[in-house]
């Protein structure tokens, strides 16, 4: 599946798209309902090409008809629900059946495989197990590997580093923030990191940059990846990076992935950046066409030099959701976090709070200093500041008011990390 | 001579400065002089303590962001024109002052300064006989 010409892929995504839109229609009261609107029935689907004849689906399409509205099969055949992390309101709901879970944890076992992780390996599952699709989905690929698994769940900390230790961990799974904050946990410690195994991680869950990895894999020596998901979509596992970390291959065999433009909706060319959309083409629970993630990213359909045919996706560059309109320009928290971890003066947490005054957009940083960089001059401490900010300003072309703060008093996440504020009240 | 000087960075906020002198506090460190030079964002805590390794290790196990650094304490009469005696001889030698903070103590007045260049200044306050004040003395005030 990861190699085959893209031809053969094309046929096999045609094919199970067809049935797929079949499946809809009849099962699914919402599809059915878009479609006899936009007049198509499903004969008018004969390839992958025509998906985009298809209507899309949103986050508020899954709150309207929450909680199983959007189900095409019975109750009786729902075997897992999860729910989505850390938003307001209603949750989105996602229910798989028996066989969207065992499709599901094989693509997880792909990414897994990646990695090169295998049997021999013991996985310490450090993202949160519940609602959230992050901690049962890596533990369901780890187990199907064949590895030893740690369920850890996220928090406790000492816990995290003791067992880490204790177990020999070798492969960690969490969020990259989270990541960040047992690595300098596992340094507090005093255990000297050569007393750990670990050996790689899967990072994921939300967006990160090519300065955090490196961060990382210094810190924690070790070879750390992405694996994409959304719970939507199924979780983790929609897509992962291979050995040569040359993009995040997709799993399309069963999430076809589109890049449209987010304001004209409609499809943009091979490598250029727009709104990710995913099809299910294989799901039986709560399949979706069309969904719209807002992750902002490109895919690229040559071979990877990994030898995968499978379509590789770009660092995705923040959510339309994350984007903010700073004075008309805009702004990626992701920008922010590259400049602060491309200087070894300032650890990696940061809080940016965006606010108006007197009409005009305000943004405040809050960043601490590295303890090793703090000198004992006010000079000393205003020259950090005004270097980080020169840099802001000439990669965001907008100022913005650095504070240094004290070591420790951004708070660390467990999971997904609160890094932007907006206090604009429009 | 050449003294170690705790130096800490904190944010101006309210309570800070309670919380460097509550946690030296328990842990039995005597402050023996202290200074604040501040800025619109941010101050930084200059002091002498009793105990300056022990008080660095307890104030970064509380997370504060602390370094230590060389200072030179002396003692002058606590007279009209003392001062400007001593710092001439410094002046004269070309020795650079980064900061300095005093206090009298009756018939004498102790000085910290933190010059650009420690050994420079040393010497210098030697060869004109100032008295300068040992490290463990400094600590003890």
């Amino acid at each position: 599946m990861e190699c085959m010409e893209r031809e053969t892929m094309r046929k096999i995504q045609s094919a199970r798209l067809k049935k797929m839109v079949e499946y809809v229609y009849h099962n699914t009261p919402f599809y059915r309902k878009k479609m006899q609107e936009m007049g198509l029935t499903p004969d008018d689907i004969k390839s992958i090409d025509d998906i985009v004849k298809l209507p899309f689906t949103t986050k508020i399409d899954l709150r309207d008809n929450y909680p199983f509205g959007l189900c095409a099969v019975p109750m009786s055949q729902i075997n897992r629900i999860h729910a989505s992390s850390g938003t307001t309101g209603k949750p989105t709901v996602v229910a798989y059946t028996r066989k969207d879970l065992k499709v599901w944890t094989e693509c997880i076992t792909r990414c897994f495989q990646a990695y090169g992780a295998d049997h021999n390996d013991i996985f310490q599952i450090s993202y949160g197990y519940g609602l959230f699709t992050g901690g049962l989905g890596a533990h369901q690929g780890a187990e199907n590997l064949g590895a030893s698994v740690i369920p850890m769940s996220s928090g406790n900390t000492s816990k995290q580093i003791q067992l880490m230790h204790d177990f020999g961990a070798t492969m960690l799974c969490c969020t990259p923030s989270y990541a960040l904050f047992l690595a300098e946990a596992i340094k507090e410690s005093g255990i000297p990191r050569e007393d750990f195994k670990l050996k790689r991680a899967a990072f994921g869950a939300e967006p990160w940059t090519e300065n955090m990895r490196k961060e990382l894999e210094e810190k924690l020596g070790i070879k750390a990846y992405d694996i994409y998901g959304l719970s939507e979509v199924a979780g983790p596992g929609v897509g992962f990076e291979c050995e040569c970390q040359s993009g995040t291959h997709l799993n399309e065999d069963h999430y076809f992935p589109e890049i449209v433009d987010p304001k004209t909706l409609q499809p943009v060319a091979p490598g250029e950046t727009g709104e990710l959309v995913f099809t299910h083409l294989t799901k039986e629970g709560m399949p979706l066409l069309r969904y719209r993630t807002k992750d902002l990213t490109s895919l690229h359909y040559e071979t990877c030099k990994c030898g995968r045919t499978l379509v590789r996706m770009d660092r995705i560059l923040g959510r339309s959701d994350d984007m903010l309109i700073i004075r008309g320009v805009n702004v990626f928290p992701s920008q922010i976090e590259s400049v602060i971890l491309e200087m070894p003066q300032f650890e990696p947490h940061y809080l940016l709070t965006v606010d108006r005054v007197n009409n005009t957009d305000t943004m405040e940083l809050k960043v601490e200093v590295r303890p090793e960089y703090y000198t004992d001059e006010i000079n000393g401490i205003l020259a950090l500041k005004k270097m980080l900010t020169s840099r802001l300003q000439s990669v965001l072309g907008l100022g913005v008011d650095v504070k240094l703060v004290e070591p420790k008093s951004i708070e660390r996440s467990t999971g997904k990390a609160k890094r932007v504020i907006d206090k604009r009240t429009l | 001579m050449v003294a170690k000087q705790l130096s800490i960075f904190l944010e101006n906020k309210t309570g800070r400065l309670t919380e460097v002198t509550q946690v030296l506090g328990e842990a039995g460190i005597n402050l023996s002089a202290l200074c604040i030079a501040e800025n619109a964002d941010f101050g930084i805590l200059r002091g002498v303590v009793s105990d300056p390794d022990r008080a660095y290790e307890i104030l970064k196990a509380n997370h504060f962001a602390v370094s230590i650094t060389s200072v030179v304490g002396f003692s002058c009469p606590n007279t009209p024109g003392s001062l400007a005696t001593v710092l001439t001889f410094l002046s004269e030698a070309g020795v650079f002052i980064e900061y300095m903070y005093s206090f009298a103590n009756g018939d004498m007045a102790n000085v910290i300064i933190r010059p650009t260049d420690l050994d420079a200044c040393v010497k210098a306050l030697s060869e004109k006989k100032v008295e300068l004040l040992a490290a463990n003395d400094l600590y003890k005030l």
